[in-house]
């Protein structure tokens, strides 16, 4: 058996390794070849647009769309506000009626917040227990003045993969832009912007094993979205996002995500035999309840929740692990998870998730390491908690009175 | 998060865990907390004839520095009578573990905990 490194990186949903055959394909972009991609005079730059164009077809290839339909930009996060503000703001003569989901990530509900400080009106949609959409209300949310709809592909805490096809359609059909943020989904599941009715599409470089700091926009050209720019300046990018182009980040996102298309499906294959037997070696112990759905999700995540055993102290006891907690208690705010919470999970089991994801380099023997230790320190708080004991006592916790502070 | 020795410490090796059973005429229980907030201690001190706290034990469901806190003041409970346990305050609990401001909250429920003990051992006593 080959010697275990600590502690085991179970965290690629949080950011992944760069690829080495990614790092080795920047190197040169920030030495040799550091030329402007817009300086239209000289080698330096052409050699610089070269790589960027060459890098946006590889963008435009694993999610089949036309490379003229990429932008770059510095991430998700960014990518998630050019849209939604830019799209809110193009359309706003049309309507002021925007419609999300209460389990997206923040880069997209925070962009909502602010533009219900600038007048729209969003309704933010309640998710199924399983973490899906239910289409019928969805439908019920629709008003003749909704201009947009954002939903994401794959939720970066759960996992779990909504129907875009059906909301596209429902979307197409009523003249409704519609943005999927889908920095969780490269290189796990199948995008095709050919027959998807997606308008606008949120990309990341460092979920998929390129570097942090660089992402993309897919803006559909047929039918023609339109944005508002919010970032101005030199006009790059088609005018929709100014500043100098991050040639060798550039250069690193396109590397990752050619390699994403290549290995795929073999990779997702194995990843899922480790999920799989991940959740088998958890599924064992008493009171674990998987969050999200297991058939509508990406292979990569196992979102669990221990019950009676509080989150932040778990990953405590299994420092050995990179995981992230659903809980929040590291901040002040002492919130679980909003996620979890949107899924109706009881206020125990919101504070006792543990979010395990796999990636790339993980192997059997990690796996292996994780349920034994799992095990061991899951029975050692459980004989911490006061609330297991009343649980194995038989109290019903629902009918406790809490002496909240 | 970084966490200071001392919590490891309590946290790795807590001290007194452990259940007294709760009908006992000598013992005071307090729960305090919720799972709502995501923690909850349960402490139980065993008081002398003298009034003087012989043994304490504890169960907490939260993060590592609730429970150092709660594994500490079963410590410090011990060998002191029920008032000088009430004299216990949270900012020396915040002190001697060295509680970033977030976890203070930690501190107040430890304090709240002794409290909640030493009013259910009076309220068993005063009772007759
Ligand atoms: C679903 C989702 N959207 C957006 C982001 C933000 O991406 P970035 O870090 O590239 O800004 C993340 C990553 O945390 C994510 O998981």
């Amino acid at each position: 058996m080959t010697q275990l490194k600590f502690p085991i990186y179970l965290d690629y949903s949080a950011t992944t390794p760069v690829d080495p055959r990614v790092a080795e394909a920047m190197i040169p972009y920030l030495t040799e070849h550091f030329g402007n991609p817009a300086s239209r005079s000289h080698s330096f730059g052409w050699t610089a647009e070269h790589a960027v164009e060459d890098a946006r077809a590889q963008v435009a290839a694993l999610v089949n769309c036309d490379p003229k339909e990429i932008i770059w930009t510095s991430g998700a996060t960014e990518s998630d506000n050019l849209a939604i503000k830019g799209a809110a703001q193009f359309y706003k003569s049309r309507g002021q009626h925007i419609i999300t989901v209460k389990t997206e990530h923040k880069a997209v509900l925070d962009t909502c917040r602010e533009l219900e400080r600038q007048g729209f009106e969003v309704t933010y949609l309640p998710v199924l227990d399983n973490g899906l959409i239910d289409i019928e209300a969805f439908k019920a949310a629709l008003r003749p003045d909704t201009i947009l709809v954002s939903v994401m592909l794959v939720n970066n805490e759960i996992g779990v993969i909504q129907d875009i096809v059906q909301i596209g359609d429902i979307c197409r059909e009523k003249g409704i832009v519609f943005h999927v943020d889908a920095a969780q989904a490269t290189g796990k599941v199948h995008i095709d912007l050919e027959a998807l009715k997606v308008d606008l599409m949120s990309f990341s470089a460092h979920k998929t094993y390129g570097p942090k700091g660089i992402g993309a926009l897919y803006i559909r050209r047929k039918p023609r979205v339109r944005l508002e720019a919010q970032m101005h300046g030199g006009g790059h990018e088609r005018g929709f996002r100014s500043g100098t182009l991050a040639t060798h980040q550039i250069v690193g996102m396109g590397e990752a995500f050619r390699l994403a298309r290549e290995e795929m499906d073999a990779e997702n294959e194995r990843i899922l035999g480790l999920r799989n037997r991940l959740w088998q070696g958890l599924s064992d112990i008493e009171e674990v309840y998987l969050n999200g759905d297991l058939a509508a999700r990406v292979a990569h995540n196992l979102n669990v929740s221990f019950n009676f055993v509080e989150g932040e102290s778990l990953i405590m006891a299994i420092k050995e692990l990179a995981v992230s907690s659903g809980s929040a208690c590291t901040s002040a705010s002492l919130e679980p998870s909003y996620v979890l919470r949107a899924l109706g999970r009881n206020d125990e089991l919101a504070h006792s998730s543990i979010r395990f994801t796999i990636g790339r380099f993980t192997t059997e023997a990690e796996i292996d390491f994780a349920i034994k230790l799992l095990h061991e320190k899951i029975g050692k708080l459980r004989e911490l908690s006061p609330l297991w004991e009343m649980f194995k006592d038989g109290v019903d916790l629902n009918t406790v009175e809490w002496a909240a502070h | 998060m970084a966490y200071s020795n001392k919590v490891l410490d309590h946290y790795e090796n807590p001290r007194n865990v452990g259940t007294f059973s709760k009908g006992s005429e000598d013992v005071g229980t307090g729960m305090v907390g919720a799972p709502a907030c995501g923690d909850v201690m349960k402490l139980q001190i065993k008081v002398g004839a003298n009034g003087v706290i012989e043994d304490a034990k504890f169960k907490t469901y939260g993060c590592g520095s609730a429970i150092a806190s709660s594994s500490l003041v079963t410590e410090w409970v011990k060998g002191k009578t029920l008032d000088e346990a009430l004299n216990i305050r949270n900012t020396d609990i915040a002190e001697e573990l060295a509680l970033p401001p977030v976890k203070i909250h930690c501190s107040i429920l430890a304090e709240d905990a002794i409290k909640a003990a030493v009013n259910d051992y009076r309220q068993k006593h005063d009772s007759k």
